[in-house]
């Protein structure tokens, strides 16, 4: 590099060739690139040398540290485990209605219930339990099957009209547009709304009262109070599954949804389940 | 007969996408063999409408080639204006999940078009378009091959309406950046292979003693991602009618050989190609020589030597063995000095040259994607020590990670690069506009800062949140509940997009009246040249 190829401005030297008027400069690398490149490349041998790194014919080199993720995460877990033993263990042993009668264990099994529910529960209860449209209000002190603690616990270990599993519990309102007439479906949807709420034509009423003696006390009772033992909702209490007013009802009479859940036992364990069953009795309609 | 040989193979092409799309085993496939033929025979009957029987016009050897590049120069703004639209539509659909269209316009499927549009045909259009225009101009011949020039342009298009169509459809091989089927893939294999062979031919009857280190940058890219792509894509189709196909490699060794890909579709495609983008159309748009010439063959040659193994810190606390963890972290942190020695060289390049960045908006383009090519270039490392990574690992952190880098770097130099090339390229004396260059560039730059800065704030927040754990070692949160809160957010960023996006149309509408030959009568910037020493005018107020 000659230094008859000088730069005007910079007064540095070329390297002489010149590209579509693009020249190059002669400058030396930065220092300050240069250090802090080697300190990487040293920092990055020196961790090679630490952990497992460099690949052997049939296993890696493991590092003076002897450091492994799965090690790591086995001991984590086995700290979590020995943390929370003496619980876990009082829960296996005890029923869900000794644990909520147990203020410390009943505390730590909402805690843990808590947890198990945000992760399995609320894609359809929703993250505040509050249910939605064919997702039941977990809330409330109205309850399909029953509401103490050993109910929900059943509930939860083995879902609803969840095919696979023999213990689950079973329910199903017959479609009655194949039974009744669409005008006695029009008449006890009137009277089955009435219950909660006033009904625009009130003619109706009376002879919904029939239709409903006649074909639905049977499941849901005289007084359409519901029966826990059939999974029949109480129709006077203005909580809807599937939506209110006469129009909703009359579908449900017609061709009813009859939702699924699924049974959780197989997937969770039984101490999940129990957990689950004292956090969900819990959030204030336990009975 | 002009075009007579095109027009026959291309007749026979349309053929042979119809008899696929009559015997096609799966419905995705024969419609997309229809949209095959639809686009080949289309393109046939604008080359038979375009036929002569003149004699051809000798084609003068020692003048460069530039019809594909100045269809390149379109195809890059028009990609990237559709690539970036369905940007902020994506983002929209996460803000607001009810705009997601069954089946055709879900996130699941647009997704994918917006990542292969900006990367693939915007970033992919820049690259070749300004490649083939830098390689003729630095080796001062003519590109090499005849038509192979227009045979990669157009073949590239294809794979470009191929791959989109096949997203809308339904069909992907599900791996991230490389989604198009086992067709479309070897149709880019073909492509691909071919711009290699005009690059290297062009290379080959240089006139200038040595290669200009654009130059390498470029061909590092093409050869690089032509390895990546063919071994990225191995593949069994299910029938050779047919739109599935099964990848070679499972398990771990497929997530690997994934990010070994994806780390380095950044690396080489995004990188190294725009690097060499910068060492051309700075030292040109600056008018001063580069930095230093010892640092471009270090930087050089430690990046391609190092880039190519940090993949692996795609998958901090995975099933992948710890050795392969450790060698990924430690090759990205070697990698932060060789990638920050582009940065150097290109502000360096400026010294000399700073009083540029107040009167010309297009070295601010330059000088602003250089700073955010260092800034991410710092960040991508940091992110791939794996304490870091257990944190942003799987967040949005990663996505405002990404941004910075496209819309900062990538989308900012092939900006800068279009504003330089496309006056030269229709022999225009200036742009339309450089007063709308300067609305580009803010709205760019403010959308990124934007779209940057709340990703990062909602991706450290959601990973925080995913952590959380109460005293008595329990998770706090749902997964639910941490997308709530990321709403306003996500609502922030597709606003980021939407300005960046409003940038890309200002562009497009400035590049469109440059072509068209308008010019619009405008100050100079700045408006007023201010004096060194302020002109004390009038009674002193104060005195």
């Amino acid at each position: 590099m000659g230094s008859e190829h000088i730069d005007e401005v910079s007064g540095i030297s070329t390297t002489g060739h010149e590209w579509d008027g693009i020249k190059e400069l002669n400058n030396p690398l930065p220092r300050w690139w240069v250090i802090t490149f080697y300190i990487t490349i040293a920092w990055a041998i020196g961790y090679t040398v630490v952990y497992p790194a460099w690949p052997m014919l049939t296993s890696a080199t493991r590092g003076v540290l002897g450091y492994s993720s799965r090690k790591d995460v086995k001991n984590e877990l086995a700290a979590a485990e020995v943390a929370k033993g003496k619980y876990v263990a009082a829960i296996q042993a005890k029923t869900v209605s000794e644990i909520t009668a147990d203020d410390t264990l009943r505390d730590f099994a909402v805690a843990a219930g808590g947890a198990a529910f945000k992760v399995n529960c609320v894609q359809c209860h929703g993250s505040g339990a509050q249910g939605s449209k064919g997702f039941p209000n977990l809330n409330d002190d109205d309850w399909l099957w029953g509401g103490n603690a050993e109910q929900i616990q059943q509930t939860i270990a083995h879902g609803i009209r969840f095919a696979s599993d023999p213990d689950t519990r079973l329910s199903e309102m017959p479609a009655f547009g194949d039974i009744i007439t669409t005008d006695q479906i029009k008449q006890v949807g009137a009277y089955v709304a009435s219950l909660s709420d006033p009904v625009q034509d009130t003619s109706l009423i009376e002879l919904g009262a029939n239709v409903f003696a006649e074909n639905c006390a049977a499941c849901h009772g005289e007084n359409a109070k519901g029966n826990r033992e059939l999974g029949a909702p109480d129709l006077t209490d203005a909580i809807w599954l599937y939506g209110s007013g006469e129009t909703a009802i009359a579908a449900q009479v017609r061709a009813p949804k009859l939702g699924v859940m699924p049974a959780w036992i197989g997937r969770l364990g039984e101490i999940k389940v129990k957990e689950l069953a004292v956090y969900v009795h819990s959030l204030g309609g336990g009975e | 007969m002009k075009f007579g040989t095109e027009i026959v193979l291309l007749s026979l092409f349309a053929f042979a996408a119809l008899v696929a799309a009559g015997f096609g085993v799966d419905e995705p496939f024969r419609r997309h063999m229809w949209v095959l033929f639809f686009a080949v025979a289309g393109f046939t009957a604008i080359l038979l409408r375009n036929t002569e029987f003149k004699p051809t016009v000798p084609i003068d050897p020692a003048a460069y080639m530039d019809g594909p590049i100045r269809y390149g120069a379109i195809a890059t703004v028009f990609w990237g204006v559709v690539g970036m639209l369905v940007g902020v539509v994506i983002a929209l659909q996460l803000a607001y999940p009810d705009l997601n269209i069954q089946p055709w316009f879900n996130f699941g499927r647009l997704r994918p078009l917006h990542t292969s549009g900006v990367v693939f045909a915007f970033g992919g259009n820049a690259l070749i378009c300004t490649s083939l225009y830098v390689v003729q101009r630095t080796c001062r011949a003519r590109l090499f091959g005849g038509d192979l020039g227009w045979f990669v342009f157009w073949g590239y298009q294809l794979f470009i309406v191929m791959a989109a169509t096949g997203y809308l459809l339904g069909i992907t091989e599900s791996r991230e950046y490389a989604e198009p089927e086992w067709y479309v893939d070897l149709w880019l294999t073909i492509v691909w292979v071919a711009y290699l062979i005009l690059f290297l031919g062009t290379i080959l009857k240089r006139k200038e003693p040595h290669i200009y280190v654009a130059n390498w940058f470029y061909l590092a890219f093409i050869v690089t991602i032509a390895m990546l792509h063919v071994i990225n894509n191995l593949s069994m189709p299910v029938s050779f009618l047919g739109s599935k196909s099964y990848s070679a490699f499972s398990g771990v060794q497929d997530a690997l050989t994934q990010w070994w890909y994806g780390h380095n579709a950044v690396g080489f495609f995004l990188t190294a190609g725009f690097l060499g983008m910068m060492y051309y159309f700075v030292p040109k748009q600056a008018n001063r020589p580069v930095y230093s010439y010892r640092l471009s063959i270090i930087h050089f040659w430690a990046l391609i030597f190092l880039y190519i193994w940090a993949g692996p810190h795609h998958l901090h606390y995975t099933a992948l063995p710890d050795w392969a963890q450790t060698l990924g972290m430690v090759f990205s942190i070697m990698l932060w000095m060789p990638s920050w020695g582009g940065m150097i060289n290109g502000l360096m390049t400026l010294s000399g040259a700073w009083d540029k960045l107040r009167t010309d908006p297009i070295i601010r383009m330059m000088v602003m994607a250089i700073a955010f090519y260092g800034m991410s270039t710092f960040e991508g490392p940091m992110m791939s020590i794996k304490a870091v990574n257990s944190l942003s690992h799987y967040t949005d952190w990663t996505i405002g990670h990404v941004h910075s880098g496209a819309l900062g770097w990538v989308g900012m130099i092939s900006f800068g690069a279009i504003y330089f090339m496309v006056p030269k390229l229709w022999n225009r004396d200036r742009l339309y506009s450089l007063r709308l260059v300067n609305w580009h560039f803010w709205l760019a730059t403010l959308g990124i800062v934007v779209y940057a800065a709340v990703m990062w704030v909602s991706g450290v927040m959601q990973g925080l949140m995913w952590r959380e754990y109460n005293e008595q070692g329990f998770l706090v949160y749902s997964f639910a509940e941490t997308v709530a809160a990321m709403h306003p957010y996500y609502i922030m960023r597709a606003i980021g997009g939407a300005m960046y996006l409003s940038g890309a149309l200002i562009m497009a509408w400035n590049i469109a009246m440059t072509i068209l030959g308008y010019r619009r009568e405008e100050d100079p910037m700045p408006r007023s040249i201010p004096a060194l020493q302020p002109v004390r005018s009038g009674a002193r107020k104060w005195a």
